[in-house]
């Protein structure tokens, strides 16, 4: 058989007779790939018997755009628009995460202020992801009060990234060896009136949830996962810590000057989605902690390196200056070449560690470049957490792992 | 060192009266209630419009400079860092003393995802990322804007650097437009 009519994936084997015989018929239906709460162009083959869930596949590549093979024919500095599409609910640290990684293929370190705009900008994507994610998980579960709250919430930190990077989800903030731009008047005042309102707003979350019979009960025991299975998966993130697993990329392998920020890393004990949800909660209390810390310690001084082979010349020198304007050309068109080499080089986003592993040639644009995402491998655990429940916990099993098919997919 | 974590705590069940739901149910009403009497954070879209930052990222559009002339002398530079190759460009000479602008200037505003790069790499300071969010075409062919279009939204920008101002009087005959 020639490839192109290569036969599509397996759906789940036949089902085994026996205990079951007495219920009957089993039924193998597809939840997606559109779905509202598998909350992007997820599919799962689900095989049922009435309500109990036998057998989960995930089916993902509906949303795949081939970025990793699109980077290999571009320049390290046009991909940083393409990692926009990552984890679009965090687009901030996925630039981080991308710059850190040239920059360690290239040896470069950015300056002070810069690393604490970057830890800014990584806390702010950090709260807004999981506000997200956990407006619209109850809203799944069928609480849609909090979603309206967690919204007002997430719509002033869109406002604070807005006046920050002139938009509201492609930011494309972050530059191989600095920022796109410095702060804008006032903003730290923005960052900070936020940084003292948002305490009070997660009280009014947390008093609405935490203690509910309501939530407790469709998310207590539900989607359990033991620390040897998450680990043997390769889970990271809210997902690992939610089973008691003190793992937190910025404090094993502290980047961007983490280093030096008073926080702490929540975890879970039982492993279920109700621990899930109680550690993003405090992750958020922490970020917030992070955010005054940040806003605190912003030191004066330049954003970029200064090094005229990587980043841009200023724009009046362009305008007026022969050395400047080639300088500009030369950047643009021949990009700037790490030394040959690979490296990997990951930061905690929201969904857990992120991941690029760079291979340089020599030239402009990568030999290969790949992608770590945390929810891909996320994914993965939907089988061991769901199976044996009902169709309705597979919901709040979905919403507990808070996969982002952009980042699935890439 | 192994990392230390700091253990959530999970609330407990609370008894019976928590049995009936009813305090949950109550507690989030009470919430919403309070809500009713805070300032409202909702706007009357399209009655009251967004106020947009200054550094906002809507579509690019060209620019002419304070004698009306088109900024844009063809360098290719955008067409070539545009990470979706929205931008389409062919040159042409002209009289005046910059020599070369251009004769085709289509973007594709189905392409154009507005990062901005194209502003950041302009030489000229010739391509802007003006603040209009909406565009709407009921075809294909309507979304790629035209270099008059293009020129049409971006307006007169004066700049405060006049690259080519010494040009005013020797370009005479054929000021490009
Ligand atoms: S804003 Fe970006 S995508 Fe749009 S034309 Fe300019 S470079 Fe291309
Ligand atoms: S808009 Fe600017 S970058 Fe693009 S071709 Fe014209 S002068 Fe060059």
């Amino acid at each position: 058989m020639d490839s192109a009519s290569a036969p599509p994936p397996p759906m789940p084997s036949e089902v085994p007779r026996g205990e079951d015989a007495l219920h009957g018929e089993r039924m193998v239906i597809n939840m997606g790939p559109s779905h509202p709460s598998t909350h992007g162009v997820l599919r799962l083959v689900l095989t049922l018997d009435g309500e109990v869930v036998k057998a989960v596949q995930p089916h993902v590549g509906y949303l795949h755009r081939g970025m990793e093979k699109i980077a290999e024919n571009m320049t390290y500095h046009q991909f940083i628009p393409y990692t926009d599409r990552l984890d679009y609910l965090a687009p901030l640290s996925n630039n981080v995460a991308y710059v850190l990684a040239v920059e360690k293929l290239m040896g470069i370190t950015v300056p002070p202020r810069a690393q604490v705009i970057r830890v800014i900008c990584c806390e702010i994507a950090r709260i807004s992801a999981h506000l997200l994610w956990l407006g619209t998980g109850a809203l799944d579960l069928g609480a849609a009060t909090v979603f309206f709250h967690t919204f007002r919430e997430r719509e002033t930190l869109y406002n604070i990234i807005e006046s920050l990077t002139g938009t509201r989800l492609t930011t494309t903030y972050t530059r191989v060896g600095g920022l796109m731009n410095d702060l804008p008047a006032g903003w730290t005042g923005q960052v900070r009136s936020f940084v003292e309102a948002f305490p009070k707003a997660l009280d009014e979350l947390d008093a609405l949830l935490t203690g509910n019979r309501i939530w407790m009960k469709r998310t207590q025991g539900i989607g359990r996962i033991g620390a040897a299975q998450a680990i043997g998966l390769g889970l990271t993130g809210p997902n690992l810590r939610g089973c008691g697993v003190a793992y937190d990329v910025r404090k094993t392998e502290p980047y961007s000057g983490y280093e030096a920020y008073e926080f702490e890393v929540p975890i879970g004990s039982e492993g279920d989605a109700y621990d899930r949800y109680l550690v993003r909660l405090a992750e958020m209390r922490q970020s917030s902690r992070i955010l005054d810390q940040a806003l605190r310690m912003l030191p004066e001084g330049p954003i970029n390196i200064d090094d005229p082979k990587v980043i841009l010349p200023k724009k009046d020198r362009v305008l007026t200056k022969m050395e400047e304007l080639i300088e500009q050309f030369m950047i643009v068109t021949e990009g700037f070449k790490p030394p040959a080499g690979e490296i990997y080089h990951a930061i905690e986003a929201p969904k857990g560690e992120l991941g690029f592993y760079l291979r340089s040639e020599g030239g402009k644009s990568p030999y290969r470049l790949k992608i770590r995402s945390p929810s891909f491998i996320s994914l993965q655990a939907i089988e061991t957490m769901a199976v044996g429940g009902l169709l309705s916990d597979l919901i709040a099993v979905v919403a507990s792992l808070d996969p982002v098919m952009g980042e699935v997919d890439r | 060192m192994p990392l230390k974590g700091t253990p959530v705590k999970r609330a407990a069940h609370a008894g019976l009266l928590a049995a009936t739901y009813l305090p949950s149910i109550l507690k989030g009403m009470w919430i919403t209630l309070r809500h009713i009497f805070r300032r409202k954070v909702t706007m009357q879209y399209p009655e009251e419009t967004w106020k947009l930052p200054d550094n906002y990222r809507g579509l690019p559009a060209l620019v002419r400079d304070d004698q009306a002339r088109v900024k844009c002398v063809a360098c290719f530079l955008c067409e070539y860092v545009c990470p979706p190759k929205a931008i389409h460009i062919e040159a042409q000479e002209i009289p005046t003393g910059v020599e070369k602008g251009p004769k085709v200037f289509d973007i594709n505003m189905l392409r154009c995802i507005m990062c901005g790069y194209c502003e950041e790499v302009c030489p000229e300071q010739a391509i802007f990322l003006t603040k209009e969010y909406t565009t709407v075409g009921v075809n294909r062919e309507e979304m790629i804007y035209h270099k008059d279009r293009l020129l049409e939204m971006g307006g007169i920008r004066p700049d405060p650097i006049k690259k080519w101002a010494h040009l005013t009087a020797e370009a005479g005959s054929g000021t490009h437009r």
